[in-house]
């Protein structure tokens, strides 16, 4: 029963911490419940009319849903990049902050489920992927495969996080006995999950554009440069905002990974444009739809460049060091690479593989208002899970938030320190 | 806390679930190939209230089973299609595809003739006066019937198979919608119902098959059956029998007397992307 009453003081503590804030934090929730409730009415009329609602056709069948789905597998799996150096280097700076890493991971996991759940035609019957009532065409389908090492990944993250929190709000060191092989076991868990994503493309034969094995390692890759990207804005937020201390260092070291991503997403990416354009075989049609246009289509390719512009950008900002060490030039870099992996791995991807047609019809696709309504509704949900995640795990691990227990009796709940300058408000 | 206490709490959660996942597969609704008899014929009751009900007139659903000792192929004649798409209408009308929006199961391409067969170069919009015109040909696609089919390997929850006569079929009440197996067919040959499919009361085709010509709901895949209500009843699909060139053959593939076998042994066919190792058992051939 000690358990139980512990772990209420747990749930009620953080249900407090995240019904306080300053205006800030909430006109930032208002916001978010805003969008998530447009996102909310576009997704009832995209129900109740049918998929048709968006600019997806039987010639494009997937589209911007699947796009950011695929974007943020690896926004989730990018959560290594800190939990290696972390713990197989034993690098203390970066360790304080692995945390974050595994939040963000949390939030981007619930993103990709609600986007797999709104591209679907029959969400009422999403429990047929669950068994024992339904049934998951488990090892044959790469989509069963998918379901599954996801919803692994997203119990260690959650695991993990929740352990360390709920020991640190008691005043406890967290078990090294638990920690120490699940945080091993994400490892390869978050480069299985999004390897598992690309051979979800990489095995159709009939789309040439995604036959490529090339197509996990540049997934990869490119997962490595965007996911810490944001994790650098986030963590440079942390430090501004509360008195969370992250040392410039790690964010240092974090940007020099990045670079090494951005040179390999680059590499891939080139070594994948001279194969087709050298050897300038049929399967040429889909790389010159995203890059040059076929004859009068031309939707993609201004995104076609810009991408290939902010990617190039961002690595010679991330390459140079002191263009990684100025904090303009460093937040600059992550928002262009943030974009031109976002642009390479939504749109990029995903219509160029379905562009033209298997039996070669153009179908210009473009997302509609609902598409866009909908995404920035779960965008808005996974920010919504983030900050509010954030709003407890800063001042807990900070000890700022904590359960004391006084001799004999366990109601004697005392806050020290309740308010937190992020809450206040007042800047670091 | 006592040991007993845990596990018999355990022992009864335990048993909980395991009651509750029997109660689930052995009541809840099931995929229609491993669906007990009964329940079977229960919802084929159903379905035929609920389509009369909704189109004012009496629906059969035939649960047929494949034939023994068949397995269907089709073969069609490029060198005699004229590109009249009698075919894709016939379809539309006797598989009971949506009118608005259009669903259609066949397509007809036409392309140049001194480019020869590139799908890339191929018009599906194509029209015309008069067919053929010329210095042009005509190739039509439908489901091609994989023997290594990358459709229903592809399926997450195995709402789509190939049955025993070789015939590719979807569970309309079991698929999801996720469109993977559209990603995955060579051929474009199967179809989203984007939204509501809409046939006009009047032009139902009443006799239908639970694997193939029944209404479909909304958000799920659809795609070409061989005709499997016509079919597993001796008879040939629609486009065979509408064809106004006789450009379209079907047949037994195990029966050594079948026309189909003819074709196969006497003229050169060939199938479409034969790279892809998908096996079609629909052949093309130039007849004269």
């Amino acid at each position: 029963m000690d358990t139980v009453r512990l772990f209420y003081q747990f749930v009620t503590g953080s249900v407090r911490l995240v019904s306080r804030g300053n205006r800030a934090y909430w006109a930032w929730i208002a916001f978010l419940l805003a969008l998530i409730a447009s996102g909310g009415m576009a997704y009832a009329s995209q129900v109740s009319v049918g998929l048709s609602t968006t600019a997806m056709r039987d010639q494009v069948s997937w589209g911007f849903y699947i796009g950011n789905f695929t974007f943020l597998v690896g926004v989730a799996a990018a959560a290594v990049v800190l939990v290696i150096p972390a713990y197989i280097y034993d690098w203390k700076p970066i360790r304080e902050i692995v945390i974050y890493g595994e939040l963000l991971a949390i939030s981007a996991i619930v993103m990709c489920l609600l986007f797999v759940l709104v591209d679907i035609g029959r969400p009422d019957r999403f429990w047929h992927l669950l068994p024992p009532a339904g049934r998951l065409n488990f090892p044959d389908s790469l989509l069963a495969w998918d379901v599954l090492v996801l919803n692994i990944y997203f119990v260690i993250n959650f695991v993990v996080v929740t352990h360390i929190l709920y020991r640190a709000f008691h005043g406890r060191h967290y078990d090294a006995r638990i920690v120490a092989p699940l945080v091993l076991l994400s490892i390869p868990m978050a480069v299985s999950i999004h390897t598992v994503t690309a051979f979800l493309f990489n095995g159709l034969a009939a789309r040439p554009y995604w036959n490529s094995s090339i197509l996990a390692p540049q997934f990869l890759a490119s997962a490595f440069a965007s996911g810490p990207a944001i994790l650098l804005v986030v963590l440079q937020l942390l430090r501004r905002f509360t008195r969370f201390e992250i040392q410039d260092q790690a964010i240092w070291k974090i940007a020099e990974l990045m670079a090494y991503a951005m040179f390999l997403t680059l590499f891939l990416h080139g070594a994948e444009v001279f194969k087709e354009y050298y050897s300038d075989t049929e399967h040429l049609l889909y790389t010159r739809y995203w890059f040059q246009g076929l004859g009068e289509h031309k939707t993609l390719v201004p995104w076609a460049w810009a991408a290939v512009t902010l990617n190039t950008l961002a690595f010679v900002l991330f390459i140079l060091p002191a263009a990684r060490r100025n904090w303009v030039t460093l937040n600059l870099g992550c928002l262009a690479i943030y974009a031109g992996c976002y642009i390479d791995k939504g749109m990029g991807l995903i219509i160029p593989g379905l562009t033209p047609d298997t039996l070669g019809e153009i179908y210009v696709y473009f997302p509609t208002m609902t598409e866009f309504r909908v995404a920035s509704g779960v965008f808005s949900i996974g920010f919504l899970v983030f900050t509010l995640m954030l709003k407890v795990a800063v001042p807990i691990s900070l000890g700022e938030f904590q359960f004391e227990r006084t001799t004999g009796t366990t109601r004697d709940v005392r806050l020290r320190a309740p308010a937190t300058s992020w809450e206040s408000g007042r800047p670091h | 806390m006592n040991n007993d206490g845990v596990t018999r709490r355990k022992f009864a959660s335990v048993a909980a679930a395991a009651a509750a996942g029997w109660v689930l597969t052995a009541c809840g609704p099931r995929r229609l190939h491993e669906m007990p008899k009964d329940r079977l014929q229960q919802l084929i009751g159903d379905l035929e209230r609920r389509y009369a009900e909704k189109y004012g007139t009496a629906v059969t659903v035939s649960n047929a089973p494949p034939l023994p000792d068949v397995e269907f192929a089709y073969a069609l004649d490029i060198s005699r299609c004229v590109g009249c798409r009698r075919c894709v209408y016939a379809c539309v009308q006797e598989n009971n595809q949506s009118r608005d929006p259009q669903v259609h199961w066949i397509r007809v391409l036409e392309m140049e003739k001194g480019k020869g067969v590139d799908f890339s170069e191929s018009d599906p919009y194509y029209d015309r006066e008069l067919v053929p015109e010329d210095g042009h040909f005509y190739v039509p696609v439908q489901c091609q019937q994989c023997r290594n089919a990358p459709c229903t390997k592809v399926c997450p929850t195995g709402a789509t198979w190939t049955e025993k006569d070789g015939i590719v079929v979807i569970d309309y009440d079991w698929c999801i919608g996720c469109r993977y197996c559209m990603a995955a067919c060579p051929y474009g040959a199967r179809h989203f119902n984007w939204s509501e499919p809409s046939i006009p009361a009047g032009e139902l085709n009443t006799n239908t098959h639970i694997l193939g010509n029944r209404p479909r709901p909304k958000g799920v895949v659809e795609k070409c059956t061989f005709c499997i209500q016509r079919t597993r009843a001796g008879r040939y699909p629609a486009c065979v029998e509408v064809c106004p060139v006789g450009a379209r053959k079907f047949g037994n593939l195990l029966d050594p007397n079948s026309e189909i076998r003819y074709i196969i042994e006497h003229q050169r066919v060939l199938v479409l992307k034969e790279e892809l190792n998908t096996m079609p058992k629909f052949f093309y051939f130039y007849g004269t």
